[in-house]
């Protein structure tokens, strides 16, 4: 995607010399060290590559990262990239949110930025939590979650944030979980190579105010019932031993068991290429216990980008009317002459 | 007033005039008023205009909340206010009379369209008995019209429903107010072409209203003679019309053009704010990108994005958007990157009064964020300012790192004057500088400062300069964060010593009459014509007044100080409860004197005279309505 300086650049090129001060153990750290990664891999260039944030534990990756980026306010980052992306297109524009700052102050942006389907990168860190402000319930903890502002339990219903980004028409969703770190360096090159937003979700553990929030995606006994890997064109298989599927009954999906007249082909087929988001969605709802949580790449289609459009508009217009002209622009409409 | 004669009927020749258009909101009143300001700007008058929009966009019809007008004022000599009171009025409906009428002076010209004096318009606009008949109108020159009827005759054969000729309503009304006051129908007849040029049978029919309104002032026996105004002594020039709007648009497109940085106008549409955006979604061929934000935050955010990228990058909006943008110019503060907030100020608080004009936004420029956080305010006067004060504001910006906020109001954003169209090379040159590329590794400082205690303006793309900006307090000189106790200090101190320091770099202000004297009338913003035409003619008549008029509200002027105490008395008047005299006060400890309305009305002459005459203990007659405070 982006043409790099002459020199190869490692992953230890992108770091900064800042001091990185999350929890020892916090999740965020495995995802730093796959972005790093992922930007050698992909030929980035320092900078030419800009990183966004809000407010909240994810959002000060930016200081780490060894490229130009700011730490902006609460929820805001979709909009400072949409301003930044729009002037200049030429720029890497990754976003870095949270859980709170995406989905509760910055919901607003966050399904704006995704439908002018903009070509920047959306990292949504889900832990669950707020982290910074030390353990208040978020728009993605589960009905019932008791933390220090739900003493009794929280009594919001959860967002999915893979299903908001669907419903904003999103041209590219993701999810990953951050010490599956060979899956999240897959998926953060794909957001990468994709031409418009994409949007990954990240599961992230937050180690002090909510850990094991994904432990079932994550320990050993429970990663393989709890998660399908999802490959286009490939049927929807999980398990330790891939012996159970999904299975479309209906408008509805089903668990079944592979063998007893069951085969590979009766089950769902991965198509993230397909136009309509209606088979990305239904994989969205899907929740452990009663489903595995898809991993991977939902939705991958090519639509057209609000900052190529706006840039065409003005390229366009400068052919059709000329280069603007001062002197014809003041004198545009009636004037008359004082001698 | 001399008369001399002109075809059939007798011309007065007048040194001004000042004419109302009102009616109902769908009846056309603003194209009306819009025409007959570009034609007698275009005779060679000097003008001046007052739109008055109506808060909802279609009230019940023939109601009073929907009535609009404009006002216009064309003289044959310089003149800075739309007019204290109407010489002709032309009302569409009853309503558009009851609430007009109060304005329209003894005597005056009163053109009416009788075809809506019916009952159930005259109960909507609280009239138990039709006015045009029971002798309550008898002080003026009354002239009743039935303009429907009229119309729908002149529109006969093309084809159009009635919906369609009533529509055309307003080109008689204009075309009966071009008779009376020698206006030629050339301009309007060339803006039927480029409007309706498309629809021919609509463009026709208002071609021949325009006339048929032409005619009957010719013809009809009801008018005895018309009024002539001779064009202006204006300096010489090439001359326009233009109003704030278009002018703070086109100075921003000036702004751009001239430091050959590519304007990023990112905004929320907001009353009366939103023309300027209108304005620039034209220009696209000048390098404009507009981005019409999810709401105002975004607005505000998206603009220090394209800052942070290397664009020009101005938001525009009203006090209820400016309030939600705050935090985000606070990170503006916080980064220094150069950016533009226009705020086009109407009656506030909260959604307040859309439609109308305030100047209660000052103190919320200065202060309305968290933290001590001080940026440049600077203010436009009149519509033709508003160009000169977009340049300005960017040029601030550029050489101080920092966002600028430029105060216009609903007054001067949708009045409109004559503008003396600059020569290119007038116009000021902006220089922007971005830092070139940093090999081997060595180390950036993006928060090192220049002798005017500026930042570099460091752009992503460049090798080497990689840095992160943010929110979050700042190591002075690296732009690391930092937490030292100090180093806060050092650096809120930095930031106001910076923009104090732009003070040094103003012109110095200047005082429009005497040096010193009795009184000083310190005025800003949109209050410039009442309060230089008040001073004036107080002048005039012996007494030593001078006025100041404010450009630069942070910082002030260098000079400011030693104007304020030449005279013995200071008064300051303004569309809010005082807060530029709060401002004076604490900078200058100066007990200044306000005169304060908000009424979402401008100031009158007549209420700025009254007042100086009061401070100075002569009388003048009394017919003020604003409060005084001291
Ligand atoms: S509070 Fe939680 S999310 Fe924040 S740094 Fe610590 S472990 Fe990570």
């Amino acid at each position: 995607m982006t043409s790099s300086a002459l020199p190869v650049l490692t992953a230890s090129d992108f770091a900064s010399d800042q001091d990185v001060r999350w929890c020892p153990g916090c999740g965020d750290y495995a995802i730093l060290a796959q972005m790093k990664k992922t930007l050698a891999q992909v030929g980035a260039s320092q900078e030419n590559t800009v990183f966004i944030s809000g407010i909240g534990c994810s959002s000060r990756f930016p200081y780490y990262m060894n490229t130009y980026g700011m730490h902006s306010i609460h929820g805001r980052a979709p909009a400072v990239a949409t301003g930044l992306k729009v002037a200049r297109p030429d720029l890497n524009v990754w976003v870095i949110t949270g859980d709170g700052d995406g989905l509760s102050i910055g919901g607003n942006h966050l399904i704006h930025a995704i439908r002018r389907n903009l070509d920047i990168n959306i990292i949504l860190f889900n832990n669950r939590i707020y982290g910074l402000t030390k353990g208040q319930y978020s728009p993605t903890s589960p009905l019932g979650k008791v933390t220090k502002s739900s003493p009794v339990g929280a009594i919001d219903n959860p967002l999915h944030p893979l299903s908001i980004a669907i419903g904003a028409e999103a041209s590219f969703v993701a999810r990953s979980i951050d010490v599956n770190i060979k899956h999240l360096g897959m998926v953060l090159k794909r957001a990468s190579e994709h031409r418009g937003t994409s949007f990954v979700e990240v599961y992230q553990n937050c180690l002090v105010f909510n850990d094991g929030a994904f432990s079932h995606t994550t320990d050993r006994a429970t990663k393989s019932d709890a998660t399908l890997e999802l490959e286009h064109g490939k049927p929807m298989i999980f398990g330790k031993n891939r012996e159970k599927g999904i299975r479309l009954n209906g408008m509805d999906p089903e668990v079944v068991e592979l063998g007893k007249g069951i085969t590979e082909d009766d089950l769902l087929f991965h198509d993230e290429q397909a136009p309509e988001p209606t088979l990305a969605y239904l994989l969205s709802r899907m929740n452990y216990p009663e489903f595995p949580e898809p991993i991977g790449v939902y939705r991958a289609i090519d639509q057209p980008r609000y900052d190529a459009l706006i840039n065409e508009q003005v390229e366009e217009v400068t052919k059709a009317k000329g280069e603007g002209s001062l002197e014809k622009l003041f004198h545009s409409g009636e004037t008359w002459t004082i001698q | 007033m001399s008369t001399t004669t002109k075809s059939a009927k007798p011309v007065c020749d007048l040194d001004s005039a000042t004419v109302r258009f009102c009616g109902d909101s769908g009846d056309g009143m603003q194209l009306a008023g819009t025409e007959l300001t570009n034609t007698s700007a275009i005779v060679g008058n000097d003008i001046a205009t007052l739109p008055d929009f109506p808060a909802e966009i279609r009230a019940p019809r023939g109601t009073k909340a929907g009535v609009s007008g404009f006002q216009l004022h064309f003289a044959s000599k310089e003149i800075y206010t739309p007019g204290d009171s109407v010489d002709a009025l032309v009302a569409m409906n009853p309503a558009a009379l009851a609430t007009n009428l109060d304005d329209l002076v003894p005597g005056g010209i009163l053109v009416v369209n009788s075809s809506e004096f019916q009952s159930k318009e005259l109960a909507q606009a609280g009239y138990d008995v039709n006015p045009l008949e029971d002798g309550s109108l008898d002080g003026y020159q009354l002239f009743t019209v039935d303009m429907t009827k009229i119309t729908r005759a002149a529109v006969d054969g093309l084809g159009l429903s009635v919906k369609e000729a009533d529509r055309c309503r307003n080109f008689f009304a204009m075309g009966l107010v071009y008779w009376l006051y020698d206006r030629p129908l050339d301009p309007t007849l060339r803006f039927i072409e480029r409007k309706f040029g498309k629809k021919p049978a609509v463009a026709e029919a208002n071609r021949r209203t325009l006339k048929a309104g032409y005619h009957f002032g010719e013809t009809s026996e009801a008018f005895d003679s018309q009024y002539r105004v001779a064009r202006a002594e204006l300096p010489p020039g090439t001359y326009r019309n233009i109003t704030g709007n278009e002018a703070t648009a086109m100075g921003l497109v000036t702004a751009s053009k001239q430091s050959a940085t590519p304007l990023f106008y990112g905004t929320y549409p907001i009353t009366p704010a939103s023309d300027i955006l209108h304005e620039l979604a034209k220009h696209k061929n000048f390098g404009v990108r507009t981005f019409q934000a999810e709401d105002e935050i975004a607005a505000m955010t998206s603009v220090v994005g394209a800052a942070f990228a290397g664009a020009m990058s101005v938001t525009g909006s009203s006090g209820p958007g400016i309030a939600l943008k705050g935090e985000a110019i606070g990170l503006a503060v916080m980064t220094e990157l150069p950016m533009i907030v226009v705020n086009v100020q109407r009656g506030g608080p909260s959604t307040g009064l859309p439609t109308k004009t305030e100047q209660a936004d000052l103190l919320q420029a200065m202060f309305g964020r968290n933290g001590e956080c001080p940026l440049p305010v600077i203010a436009a006067r009149s519509p033709a300012d508003c160009f000169d004060c977009a340049q300005e504001a960017w040029r601030l910006a550029v050489e101080y790192m920092t966002p600028v906020i430029l105060l216009t109001d609903g007054y001067i954003a949708n009045g409109s004057e004559p503008w003396r169209i600059p020569a290119i090379d007038e116009l000021p040159k902006i220089e922007v500088k971005h830092p070139g590329p940093i090999a081997n590794g060595k180390p950036f400082h993006p928060y090192a400062r220049n002798e005017r205690l500026a930042r570099p303006w460091a752009i992503p793309g460049t090798p080497g300069l990689m840095h992160r900006l943010g929110g979050l307090e700042k190591q002075d000189v690296t732009g690391n964060v930092s937490y030292d106790p100090a180093n806060h200090q050092r650096m809120v101190n930095l930031r106001q010593r910076k923009v104090a320091g732009i003070a040094q770099d103003l012109p110095p202000q200047a005082v429009d009459g005497p040096e010193s004297g009795r009184l000083l009338v310190v005025g800003w913003g949109g209050t410039f014509g009442a309060l230089a035409t008040a001073t004036r003619r107080m002048r005039a008549r012996g007494e030593s007044v001078a006025h100041v008029h404010l450009r630069y509200l942070n910082p002030f002027p260098a000079n400011l100080r030693d104007i304020l105490s030449n005279y013995d008395k200071v008064l300051v008047p303004e569309l809010n409860l005082g807060q530029l005299r709060m401002l004076l006060r604490s900078e200058f400890l100066v007990d200044a004197v306000g005169l304060n309305k908000v009424q979402g009305k401008p100031f009158s002459v007549g209420e700025v005279v009254e007042k100086i005459g009061d401070m100075l203990g002569t009388s003048i007659p009394r017919q003020a309505t604003a409060t005084t405070s001291t």
